[in-house]
């Protein structure tokens, strides 16, 4: 039996079969601790092959807490130590939890108009293990910024306290800057969904209970048409999705969410943004 | 206050062994706290970080008995059918758990046999769905054994609202809460002695921990400090208190939580900065503050940023 739910753990992306097939020794990298065992022994290559990967925090920072005290919503945050320029700026961030069932959290898409490729959200935690942020670079470079996070404390499980309260208010978005917005200046944006983010993943073989996993599964943000931020998103994504990014304002304009989950239900959301600066 | 209501309970109200049965190890430190109703102590300890943690009882009827939580393990909820088996020779009828953390509910195994009635709130059953794979695997890694889904007793009888059960001239009311400790929080009446099982919608000496909604906690239990209880048996802490000074070191917390966090949420804070920075309300009372309080930062703020 957990036995088996340790197969699970991939089961839902690459297959049993698969996983235990690449659980054999791998080529390329060395394991070094055994706690990355998920990531090199197949996590790594069914993702990036065999592309070169940079373990540093030179050009992303990942925060996250040493101890997940509620493994529903542990806040994790990326900082990027590059400017968005248009000449090189940070093009994707990859985000895994190793142990998690579906171990992408998310895949984040950010532009030069983004200003900075900071993000911050809430995640859910399963397991004792690695978390890791891939940034892929406007010119095709891999850096990797991982952490370590503990076990969860008391009685804490990875499933959302009152789903009936994210249900009734299902699709309502919050959107607002969390910064004064400066004209041609970064400033830091936050998109709040209200929505349960259902895994899907109860033990339907007892209870013969079965609620099939509903949750966001894309986010685009643009301002006055350009894409500043857009992610593919999964079950590792806490309950009520948020998330922190920047966008640079270049002149008056509307700031607009779009959100698409799982069974296709489309929300949307603007804000009117006007920077300190502009000319009207 | 509390102090003394412990004390008198100690001085007159233990249990008298009617029968100890081969082979079987009851319980310790049960006590009556009313006539009739018995609780078996809990001792302040993070889930699967120890034993015996919850205070759990039963009530005993003209024809059967009643179970209110069966504790954190199979063993503890044999030492507590034991015990009974040491009050009264009636058959066990009804288990009623008072919502799905494991130090509450994981001895219900003991009880699993023809006669017994399982009864819980409409949501446990998906509650318990939903946490079973991280229980299952944290209660294996404490007891350190395989342990399989088969620990997991649901309920066979769930409400929505308030249920009447009769144990033989003797009646119990159980009632299901809005979304207050958790989404599916139980509390029983024994209307006979006025005395309550209130689970964990009220907490003393250990710090009180939020996993439904801090609102609607706040909410129910100010609705129910109104109401004329002799005594409540609260989840943790003494095994017996006084209603309504019993609630009020819980709303207290709550209260001033709630007011930390939204002013936090107002100047723009986010979560994790609320969760290293909030340390208030503290008391001397609350074990356990620096296991618990960031977790209940978190869920307070992850409701109140919802407010309008």
């Amino acid at each position: 039996m957990m036995g088996n739910s340790r197969c699970n753990a991939f089961a839902a992306q690459l297959g049993c079969a698969t996983v235990l097939m690449m659980l054999a020794p791998v080529m390329g990298e060395a394991t070094t601790v055994a706690e990355d065992m998920v990531w090199t022994g197949g996590l790594r290559h069914a993702y990036f092959g065999d592309r070169p990967i940079t373990q540093s925090d030179d050009l992303i920072v990942l925060d996250a807490p040493n101890r997940a005290e509620d493994a529903a919503i542990v806040p994790i945050s990326i900082t990027a130590q590059i400017p968005q320029t248009d000449e090189r700026y940070i093009k994707t961030i990859h985000l895994f939890i190793d142990k998690n069932p579906g171990p992408l959290v998310g895949t984040f898409h950010f532009t030069p108009k983004s200003g900075r490729a900071d993000l911050a959200l809430r995640v859910r935690v399963n397991a004792y293990g690695p978390i890791r942020a891939i940034a892929e670079t406007s010119d095709g470079e891999l850096f990797m910024s991982r952490r370590f996070i503990k076990a969860t404390g008391g009685c804490s499980a990875p499933a959302g306290s009152d789903l009936d309260a994210a249900m009734a208010r299902l699709g309502k978005i919050k959107l607002r800057t969390n910064s004064v917005a400066r004209l041609a200046q970064p400033t830091a944006a936050q998109l709040m969904i209200s929505h349960p983010n259902l895994n899907g993943m109860q033990m339907d073989q007892v209870t013969h209970l079965y609620a099939p996993a509903h949750f966001v599964r894309h986010v685009k943000v643009s301002f006055d048409g350009e894409e500043i931020f857009s992610a593919e998103t999964g079950i590792g994504i806490s309950e009520n999705p948020i998330f922190r990014f920047f966008f640079v304002p270049d002149s008056e304009g509307q700031l607009t969410a779009e959100v698409t989950d799982t069974q296709d239900l489309q929300f949307r959301q603007t804000l009117q943004v006007v920077p300190v600066g502009t000319l009207r | 206050m509390l102090q003394l209501t412990f004390a008198l309970c100690a001085f007159s109200c233990r249990a008298v062994p009617v029968q100890t049965p081969e082979s079987c190890s009851p319980s310790t430190g049960v006590v009556q706290v009313a006539a009739g109703v018995y609780v078996r102590p809990g001792h302040a300890a993070v889930v699967f970080e120890g034993d015996e943690i919850a205070n759990i009882g039963f009530v005993v009827g003209d024809r059967c008995v009643a179970v209110i939580d069966t504790g954190g393990s199979l063993a503890e909820g044999q030492a507590l059918d034991c015990a009974i088996r040491e009050v009264t020779e009636r058959p066990v009828c009804y288990v009623i758990n008072t919502h799905v953390h494991p130090d509450h509910l994981l001895g219900n195994l003991a009880f699993k046999r023809p006669g017994v009635e399982f009864v819980g709130h409409a949501k446990l059953p998906r509650a318990l769905a939903m946490r079973g794979d991280t229980y299952l695997e944290r209660a294996s890694a404490y007891e350190s054994r395989a342990l399989h889904e088969s620990i997991f007793v649901f309920p066979e009888r769930t409400l929505t609202s308030v249920i009447q059960l009769d144990i033989g001239e003797r009646v119990l009311t159980v009632r299901a809460h809005k979304s207050a400790h958790t989404d599916h929080d139980i509390s029983v009446v024994d209307e006979k002695t006025k005395t309550a099982f209130l689970g964990d919608l009220v907490f003393l000496e250990h710090l009180p921990v939020i996993d439904g909604s801090i609102n609607g906690w706040i909410g129910e239990l100010e609705a129910m400090t109104s109401e004329s209880l002799a005594y409540v048996v609260p989840g943790h802490g003494p095994v017996r208190a006084l209603w309504p000074s019993a609630a009020e070191p819980t709303l207290q917390y709550l209260t001033g939580l709630r007011e930390n966090v939204r002013a936090w949420i107002a100047s723009g804070g986010d979560l994790a900065s609320a969760q290293d920075n909030i340390d208030q309300p503290r008391s001397e009372e609350w074990l356990l503050f620096d296991r618990y309080q960031r977790r209940n930062v978190g869920a307070a703020y992850a409701e109140l940023e919802w407010e309008d």
